[in-house]
């Protein structure tokens, strides 16, 4: 997203573009993996998947999850990193149609896989449906947790269309229906700080085309 | 996170073979939970064997009228097997009543089996755990342990096997297929799967050095009713204080398993034959011989309140 003072200025350019300043003034840049990576990379493994149609190819420590291969490898930074214990959900993707905690997979074990992120979703000038309705309906106050929520209401629309049961199924042989206790349930491994979820729940109904 | 080697598995046999022969080797299939341990150096395997090229994906009929479960399956993908979601509904509801939906999606049958503790001792790398470190002590026992094990527990770990698959699996008389490191394959009943603490809390279970989960197999369906009564402090994504999983008759006999109290899934087969009689004539049995902490007495009452609601859904 553009600034509003500058609008080739981007939040994500700046803070890159200051990480590049400090290193270049002779201090050694963050590890991309975090404090946690405590030792130094070791011999790297080729991998290649999709992401958001595009092929992809790196070499990366096997350690890299999937989610620093897309923020720190691909720039993909619309995947936020909350817990990285995958109880928060802001790391959600979508991986071969389902939704994953992409902070607890290692980017190698996705060898030949289909990767959808928020930016796979779609464009500021051309917003997925349940993009929309998360601005429409006021879906969130802070945002961090935004693209993991609205790729996993995604993935739930689906999941509820292919007919999977839920904790909130009465008759688990039955078909089960987009309603508020459903969605409800499906979304509580994304936790939302700023207690969005009234809206969150307003947003997916639009978009499964049934009443809160 | 340790540096460690990586590999994809080629075969069964071979991967077990490998993972038997490499100190500090460990299979990964969906990874959530080893993934987790190892981002906090609980677990520090040196070496890592990936099962998903071995497509052990598949639910497949057997001879027996049962079903065989592949290692790889998806938790979702079992639970929402149409055999599954018929035949054995108390599996489908125990599986949906853990987790998270991204967690289910990603998890596996045998790494479901393999789960470690939530034991918040277990977790504190700065807390003596027996189970983490043999012979530090346990911090639990006289610590916070409203959430930890009432019964089987020893002097050394009061840690529950936190999962809600496996409850429902000791209920279907479940067994757990693997091949082991010298290349033989062996069955062993779900009852005799995971093991109680005893002196030796960090053992879970019977498996081998090097021995690879390859299948669980169900028996022909039971028939019934099939319950999976789940109780927490939080209505979804939490783990289970107590859990009942359940399948009862018309006449009123069933089975009983019950989640959240101890280091295996438990099950008294002997307490069962009360269960015409109500949960008041059959958890006592079940509970027999119960030590729980000043923190979780209220455990055991809730076994039998639980069940009471689980019979009384029955009769309705």
């Amino acid at each position: 997203m553009a600034s509003p003072l500058n609008p080739d200025v981007s939040r994500r350019g700046v803070i890159v573009g200051s990480a590049a300043t400090v290193a270049a003034g002779g201090t050694a840049p963050l590890n991309a993996q975090g404090p946690r990576m405590t030792t130094p990379p070791g011999p790297t493994l080729p991998v290649q998947f999709k992401v958001n149609g595009e092929d992809r190819r790196l070499d990366l420590d096997p350690r890299v999850t999937l989610l620093d291969a897309l923020r720190e490898h691909l720039q993909l930074t619309g995947s936020k990193k909350g817990c990285d214990h995958g109880q928060c959900g802001a790391c959600t993707v979508i991986v071969n149609g389902r939704r994953i905690n992409s902070c607890l997979s290692l980017a190698v074990m996705h060898e030949g896989d289909q990767i959808t992120t928020i930016e796979g979703l779609g464009t500021p000038d051309n917003l997925h449906p349940m993009q929309r309705a998360f601005v429409v309906h006021d879906g969130y106050q802070c945002g961090y947790c935004t693209p993991g929520q609205i790729c996993s209401a995604v993935a739930v629309l689906d999941e509820i269309k292919d007919g999977i049961p839920s904790h909130a199924t009465a008759d688990v042989t039955d078909r089960p229906r987009a309603t508020a206790d459903e969605m409800r349930e499906r979304m509580s491994g994304n936790i939302c700080r700023c207690g969005a979820y009234s809206n969150i729940i307003e947003a997916m109904s639009d978009v499964a085309g049934t009443r809160a | 996170m340790r540096p460690f080697t990586y590999e994809r598995a080629t075969s069964p046999e071979a991967a077990a073979a490998a993972a038997g022969r490499t100190q500090g080797a460990k299979f990964i299939a969906g990874g959530t939970n080893l993934l987790d341990l190892m981002k906090l150096e609980i677990e520090t395997p040196t070496h890592l064997i990936d099962i998903r090229p071995l497509g052990l994906d598949k639910i497949e009929d057997t001879d027996e009228g049962g079903l065989r479960i592949g290692a790889f399956v998806t938790n979702t993908d079992l639970a929402a097997d149409r055999r599954v979601r018929r035949d054995y509904a108390v599996l489908s509801r125990a599986i949906m009543a853990g987790a998270s939906g991204q967690l289910r999606n990603k998890a596996t049958t045998a790494g479901n089996l393999l789960q470690r503790t939530r034991c918040p001792y277990f977790y504190d790398t700065n807390q003596a755990c027996n189970k983490r470190k043999p012979g530090s002590g346990c911090a639990a026992i006289g610590g916070y342990s409203r959430q930890l094990g009432v019964i089987g527990v020893s002097d050394a770990c009061i840690a529950t096997y936190p999962g809600d698959m496996a409850i429902a699996m000791r209920v279907l008389d479940a067994t757990v297929e693997t091949v082991k490191a010298d290349g033989e394959a062996r069955a062993i009943p779900i009852a005799d799967f995971h093991r109680l603490p005893g002196d030796a809390p960090h053992i879970d279970n019977v498996l081998e050095p090097g021995e690879l989960i390859t299948a669980v197999t169900l028996p022909r369906p039971l028939g019934g009713k099939h319950f999976y009564h789940k109780v927490r402090d939080r209505r979804s994504y939490a783990y289970a204080l107590v859990s009942i999983a359940a399948v009862v008759q018309r006449d009123g006999s069933g089975r009983v398993g019950v989640g959240g109290v101890a280091h295996k899934p438990w099950r008294v087969e002997a307490a069962e034959a009360a269960l015409p009689e109500g949960a008041a004539a059959v958890a006592p049995q079940i509970m027999a011989g119960a030590r729980p902490t000043e923190d979780n007495r209220f455990k055991v009452p809730l076994v039998e309140r639980t069940l009471a609601a689980v019979l009384a859904e029955a009769r309705s």
